[in-house]
């Protein structure tokens, strides 16, 4: 293979194309820190990654890419106004919890600002803070203190997880942004089941079946009962607009029912809430806006925030 | 690669270009021109990797990919029946207890999943693989989480990794309800080793202005089975060179 050939090659149709590697370098940083995992197995996908990366952003997304991420944008920035509130509040979060909570804040600043840079100038708009009601309409409050904050929490995590699972399947036109999106969502699971941990009362609590509302497991066990406080986070756990997006007590999966399908482990029991624990749900875009739309102030629907 | 230069001496042979320049923007009507790159560099490549005889390869295509999950489960649910048969676990306080318990349902649960999914498929599911857990105190706390810690965290990466490879939606999204379950347990194994590692820098890019900021550090099937064969017997050690 003669790479010099192949850009060469490119010149010819493209006569910019050393201008997108010049004004990109960035891409050879991705090749040098992985010189040692690059084999002749690996440049292959590594020179596809390295053209996509010169050329990604330059080109229209297809509309669809665009609306997905905006539409995570969106879950982001509530999220992100969400946290930084909760920092400045007074006494609201322990100190113990505060690097925690710091760190999911520049989780979702970073997450903005990756998916600012593939949207470029088909970004939303920066919402701002005064965009979002966290109270939905005076029947939350998150502020008042630590366990309503992480309650609140993980409606907001647990939603994303879902939505971001939901349009996975839009992105697999673009390698890169599926993959960038991929693990965008395994990071806020990431946060789901630290906000669970400190709910249920920290590493040495133990869960309480009969209450998963508030003393949750790290993951979605049925469907939790309807959340943190069912009137308001009932449909972060239920089925989408239809049954493609089954509620998160779904024990069915590709046609297979994987509780009566499986067999237990020695000493354990495959019960319906461990088969429906295994596998989490996706959401489509029409509910994740719904419950976005709990959360959005007048501000926030004047800019047509989750419309 | 860094000293990329314009050859402009080197194809003095090469002058006349066969086409006329086009604008920027037309070059993306050529929709298939990064993959046909991909396509026309790894006609040209050889495989140099070692003997691999003795390797199980997962395949490739979607079956592929559901045979190299198939696998990590295995691995994951091997381990996880292991721990709950073994003395820390005993002894364990009644939290890790009702987690440890957890993770070996979720994982028998995968790989009792990804076997009728495969053969569903009207594909041959991988053969049962023997791990090699010598190098794991089932007796000793810290052994068996930073056991969990790296097969939690590969997980993750492997999946999220291997998403790109995947042509059917269904597989994908399929693959996202378990990746997130996996991230689940990978947080919370970390938090029990450290408090508030749930999300730290060795699976996540720190940075928060970067191209992957504060995104999971994905890896390539190559990588993760370099990882998961340090656990597998020899005769179940895996390859995905099929994999692309």
């Amino acid at each position: 293979m003669d790479l010099f050939k192949v850009i060469s090659d490119i010149e010819k149709v493209d006569p910019e194309v050393y201008e997108r590697f010049d004004t990109r370098r960035r891409v050879f940083k991705h090749i040098s820190g992985m010189s040692k995992a690059v084999t002749a197995a690996t440049l292959p996908g590594l020179l596809g990654t390295m053209f996509n990366k010169a050329y990604g952003q330059t080109s229209a997304l297809p509309q669809i890419i665009v609306d997905t991420l905006n539409l995570a944008l969106q879950l982001e920035y509530l999220e992100r106004y969400y946290y930084q509130r909760g920092l400045d509040t007074p006494n609201l979060i322990p100190a113990a919890d505060v690097p925690a909570i710091t760190i999911i804040r520049d989780d979702e600043v970073g997450h903005i600002n990756a998916i600012r840079a593939v949207l470029g100038s088909q970004a939303i708009p920066d919402p701002t803070a005064a965009a979002f009601d966290y109270t939905a309409g005076g029947r939350l409050t998150p502020f008042a203190n630590a366990a309503n904050f992480y309650g609140t929490s993980q409606a907001f995590v647990d939603t994303g997880v879902r939505a971001y699972k939901g349009g996975a399947v839009n992105l697999m036109g673009n390698k890169a942004i599926l993959t960038a999106a991929l693990n965008i969502h395994s990071v806020e699971a990431r946060h789901s089941s630290h906000i669970r941990l400190l709910r249920r009362g920290g590493v040495a609590a133990t869960a309480d079946l009969n209450n998963l509302n508030e003393k949750p497991k790290s993951w979605i066990s049925g469907t939790d009962n309807g959340g943190p406080v069912p009137a308001v986070t009932r449909p972060v756990y239920a089925q989408g607009t239809d049954a493609d997006y089954p509620a998160e007590d779904n024990v069915t999966q590709a046609n297979i029912n994987v509780q009566t399908s499986s067999s237990a482990p020695t000493g354990l029991t495959i019960t319906p809430a461990a088969a429906s624990e295994a596998f989490d749900e996706p959401l489509d875009a029409a509910a994740v806006k719904a419950i976005g739309r709990n959360f959005r102030s007048a501000v926030g629907a004047a800019a047509g925030l989750f419309s | 690669m860094s000293n990329l230069t314009k050859p402009d001496e080197r194809d003095a042979a090469f002058t006349k270009p066969l086409y006329t320049p086009i604008k920027r923007r037309s070059f993306f009507m050529y929709a298939g021109a990064t993959a046909g790159i991909t396509a026309l560099t790894l006609a040209g490549c050889d495989d140099d990797s070692d003997d691999n005889s003795n390797f199980i390869d997962v395949g490739n295509g979607d079956v592929g990919v559901l045979n190299y999950a198939y696998a990590l489960e295995q691995l994951e649910a091997a381990f996880y029946a292991q721990v709950i048969g073994g003395n820390y676990y005993a002894t364990a306080n009644a939290a890790e207890k009702q987690i440890f318990q957890d993770l070996a349902l979720h994982e028998k649960i995968h790989v009792d999943f990804f076997r009728q999914a495969i053969a569903s498929a009207n594909a041959t599911p991988l053969q049962d693989l023997t791990p090699d857990f010598s190098t794991i105190n089932f007796s000793e706390r810290s052994s068996v989480l930073n056991a969990a810690k790296t097969f939690e965290d590969l997980g993750v990466a492997a999946y999220n990794g291997a998403g790109q490879y995947i042509q059917n939606p269904d597989y994908l999204t399929i693959a996202g309800k378990i990746v997130s379950v996996e991230a689940r347990h990978a947080a919370l194994i970390r938090d029990l080793i450290t408090f508030n590692s749930f999300v730290a820098d060795d699976v996540v890019d720190f940075s928060t202005t970067s191209d992957t900021a504060r995104q999971e550090k994905s890896k390539r099937p190559a990588e993760v089975l370099t990882a998961a064969n340090m656990y597998l017997a020899d005769g179940s050690k895996l390859s995905a060179s099929n994999l692309q």
